[in-house]
């Protein structure tokens, strides 16, 4: 168990004008730590997310990231060609759209080696073979190759999202909805590819859900927003089994039951 | 150590909010405490607070006050108290839990669904998956099925998978809510023996039985939550 | 001097050659960097190589001797007109012969003849942005290049060699210039590419519609991007110029009849002449000397 945490979130508020975006956020994220943020549209989550993963200036409040040379950097202070470089190295973002994390009009090949690519990786081979590795890995069939994800169909694209940002080996991967527009089978597929790569490569994530299922299944710790701040916090079954704030106590029981 | 497990003091409430929020005491002032090799088993009439003292222990129900102390790594953790990660480090490696029902993951086989907290304790897949067989066997879970995942088993055959993976890691500290509430008398006698087993391994037990029989065969105390009742703790 | 010369020389006023002039001192001073600068309107259309012209128009004096080239040949529509633009609002004496030359403009060639220190070659660009088939918004493609992000240039070449094994890219083919900003070469051949590469010329780039300027100097590292296993590599001829027996240049094919009858020679028509001039001849040359 790592004793340092990856992530380090101090305080943080986003204000839009006078309206809250969110407010006095705070929590350390450790190395292979899962934490879903669930709460319903216009909570906050997304505000946080964005806050958290440096598309957005906090209003006040410091994030703090463990860089891999042991140093802590404010995410803030950070230059803009350090900060997008980590971004696309060490971090990774899975929109709820794929299109808005894929190239669509590149191959899915070209889609997962872009990083390598944008990384200094200079030979051919080395990055089909990496590409061919990942979309194995993500399930998508190694003669889609060559193909554009626009000839995709959506849990496809999302997993060839995936399999685009976790190339370069990241630590640290944000997930806004990943589930979001899926139908339910597609969706399990998802989870549990998502479940088993996150537990096989040791992968920190902040996962942002409206669904307490997906909550359930892929987190380890679970923080509740409503109206921009966390009002309950703590391990996701606790949470979930136990639900202290009456926010919270409604949104669990209102969970449909298969 | 030879007590890895004392509970102090604990109590615990519900509060609901959904209902005008009334408060629901459950237990209050529970104290006890389970020696290594030992199997203490709840026991009461239903709904006096035996499953919540259970889910308290595992960390799935939070603690009003008190105290749970387990030895984990050398170290005395209380368990109210500890952070989420924590918690679930003391899960992995020294606290372990069969519960009533399998909580399903699509997609998963029966054998890797066993062999998966062994895994977590940094066992080689194929090792962990041949002690797995082996306990699935040894539950007479038909061949057959170990490579599907339970989702469709029947409650008999999940009630095994879950036992099989409950049993299959060393963990110090062992929870058993009602394993044996859906087996029949052959593999209730499988599960008596694999108790046994781990008591003399030294393992702690706490268990919820409402089959006499097997209570009787596995308990080497009863502990009457009832004497937990929040209304008595009151008077 | 005519009227129109001394009216005002080389047709654009003076303010605005000076503004074009500090645009190329920048483009200059950071190679390879796409200099914004307030294209004019000129009496040509765009896509006829407007910024060419006014990079032209900027730096000509009326001791230079300027040559222009479309696709190589000093003979062609485009050439011809604007020499004799030239000829006309800057009274400048003009050459086809690229030795005598001191500017240069083309459109899609770099002579075959090695250019000397105080030539300049002027482009004419149509997009001067390498990035923009890849990436539309220019907010972000100019981030890229501040921020060196050029992952994506490669992203083409990948492309380029999934789909047909070779990277196919043969024209504007990208290159990076003194190991920072990638650059588009505009639409020369490939095969150019390496003559960009410490040329003792200074080399211009005009984009009038995209209003951008670039420049390459003098004695410049200009590298072709490519795959270690799948390095660059300029396009190959089997056969020799048909007319002067020239290897190792750049042959465009000419249709001879319809029955298929063709032959390939010198895209840049004043190397081919000189060649001749020089007593060297093709297969197609020398027929004709044996039918005579």
């Amino acid at each position: 168990m790592s004793a340092v945490p990856l992530l380090k979130v101090n305080d943080v508020s986003k204000f839009y004008g006078s309206r809250i975006g969110c407010r006095n956020v705070s929590f350390d994220l450790f190395p292979g730590e899962v934490l879903a943020i669930v709460g319903e549209s216009g909570s906050g989550k997304t505000t946080l997310l964005s806050c958290l993963s440096t598309r957005l200036m906090p209003t006040s409040g410091i994030v703090e990231y463990h860089m891999r040379d042991g140093q802590y950097r404010d995410l803030a202070r950070m230059g803009e060609a350090e900060r997008r470089f980590l971004m696309r190295t060490d971090w990774g973002f899975v929109h709820q759209n794929p299109a808005d994390g894929l190239r669509m009009t590149v191959s899915a090949g070209a889609n997962v080696g872009e990083r390598l690519m944008a990384v200094g990786d200079r030979h051919y081979g080395n990055i089909r073979a990496a590409a061919s590795d990942w979309l194995e890995r993500v399930e998508i069939g190694i003669d889609r190759i060559d193909d554009q994800p626009r000839a995709f169909s959506g849990g496809m694209r999302q997993r060839l999202q995936i399999a685009r940002n976790l190339v370069t080996n990241p630590r640290l991967v944000f997930m806004d909805e990943p589930t979001g527009g899926l139908d339910v089978s597609v969706q399990a597929r998802l989870l549990d590819l998502v479940r088993g790569l996150v537990h096989d490569l040791g992968l920190a994530a902040i996962i942002v859900t409206h669904d307490l299922a997906v909550a359930r299944l892929l987190s380890h710790r679970m923080m509740v927003m409503k109206d921009g701040a966390v009002i309950e916090q703590g391990l996701t079954d606790r949470v979930l089994d136990d639900p202290r704030e009456p926010y919270t106590q409604l949104l669990v029981s209102s969970i449909l039951q298969v | 150590m030879a007590t890895p497990l004392v509970v102090s003091e604990v109590a615990k409430s519900f509060t609901m909010h959904l209902r005008d929020g009334i408060r629901l005491p459950v237990v209050a002032n529970v104290t006890f405490s389970v020696k290594a090799g030992e199997c203490v088993v709840l026991g009461g009439p239903s709904g006096v607070g035996k499953s919540s003292i259970l889910k308290m222990l595992y960390g799935n129900y939070g603690v009003d006050e008190g105290q749970i102390l387990m030895e984990h790594d050398g170290k005395l953790v209380n368990l109210a108290t500890a952070e989420p990660r924590t918690v679930l480090e003391v899960r992995r490696a020294t606290l372990g839990y069969v519960s009533q029902f399998l909580r399903v993951v699509p997609r998963v086989s029966a054998l890797d669904i066993v062999a998966e907290p062994l895994q977590a304790r940094g066992v080689a897949i194929e090792d962990a998956r041949a002690r797995a067989a082996e306990l699935l066997s040894k539950l007479n879970l038909p061949t057959a099925l170990w490579s599907l995942p339970p989702a469709t088993f029947s409650g008999g055959e999940q009630q095994r998978v879950n036992i099989a993976r409950g049993f299959i890691t060393d963990h110090k500290i062992l929870l058993l809510d009602e394993p044996t509430a859906s087996l029949d008398a052959k593999n209730r006698a499988v599960v008596v023996e694999m108790i046994a087993e781990k008591k003399a391994k030294g393992t702690a037990l706490i268990g919820i039985f409402h089959d006499e029989e097997v209570r009787d065969a596995v308990a080497d105390r009863i502990l009457d939550v009832s004497a937990f009742s929040p209304r008595k703790a009151a008077a | 001097m005519n009227d129109l010369a001394t009216y005002n020389f080389s047709y654009l006023d003076e303010q605005t050659k000076r503004m074009i002039r500090r645009a190329i001192l920048k483009a200059i001073a950071i190679p390879g960097y796409q200099v914004p600068f307030a294209s004019r309107e000129m009496p040509m259309p765009y896509g006829w190589g407007t910024g060419g012209v006014q990079v032209t128009a900027s730096i000509l004096g009326p001791k230079d001797v300027l040559k222009v080239i479309d696709q190589g040949a000093d003979d062609t529509t485009n050439a011809v007109s604007i020499r004799a633009f030239f000829q006309k609002v800057a009274a400048v004496a003009v050459t086809t012969k690229t030795k005598e030359a001191t500017i240069i403009q083309t459109r899609h060639r770099i002579p075959e003849e090695g250019l000397r220190e105080g030539q300049t070659l002027v482009y004419q660009v149509p997009i001067p942005e390498p990035l923009r088939f890849l990436e539309p918004r220019e907010t972000e493609t100019r981030k890229m290049h501040a921020l060196e992000e050029y992952g994506l240039m490669h992203v083409k070449l990948y492309e380029d060699i999934a789909r047909n094994g070779h990277i196919a890219t043969t024209y504007a083919y990208p290159v990076k210039v003194e190991g920072r900003y990638v650059m588009d070469p505009s639409p020369t051949p490939k095969f150019d590419n390496p003559k960009m590469h410490m040329s003792e010329a200074l080399q211009l780039f005009g984009a009038g519609r995209e209003k951008r300027i670039y420049a390459v100097p003098p004695y410049t590292e200009v590298v072709s991007l490519d795959f270690e296993d799948h390095p660059f590599e300029v396009q190959k001829f089997d056969k020799p110029c048909a007319l002067c027996g020239a290897e190792n240049v750049y042959l465009d094919e000419v249709v001879l009849d319809d029955k298929g009858g063709r032959m390939f020679v010198c895209s840049d028509t004043d190397h081919c002449e000189d060649r001749r001039d020089c007593g060297h001849a093709g297969h197609m040359l020398a027929r004709k000397e044996a039918a005579e």
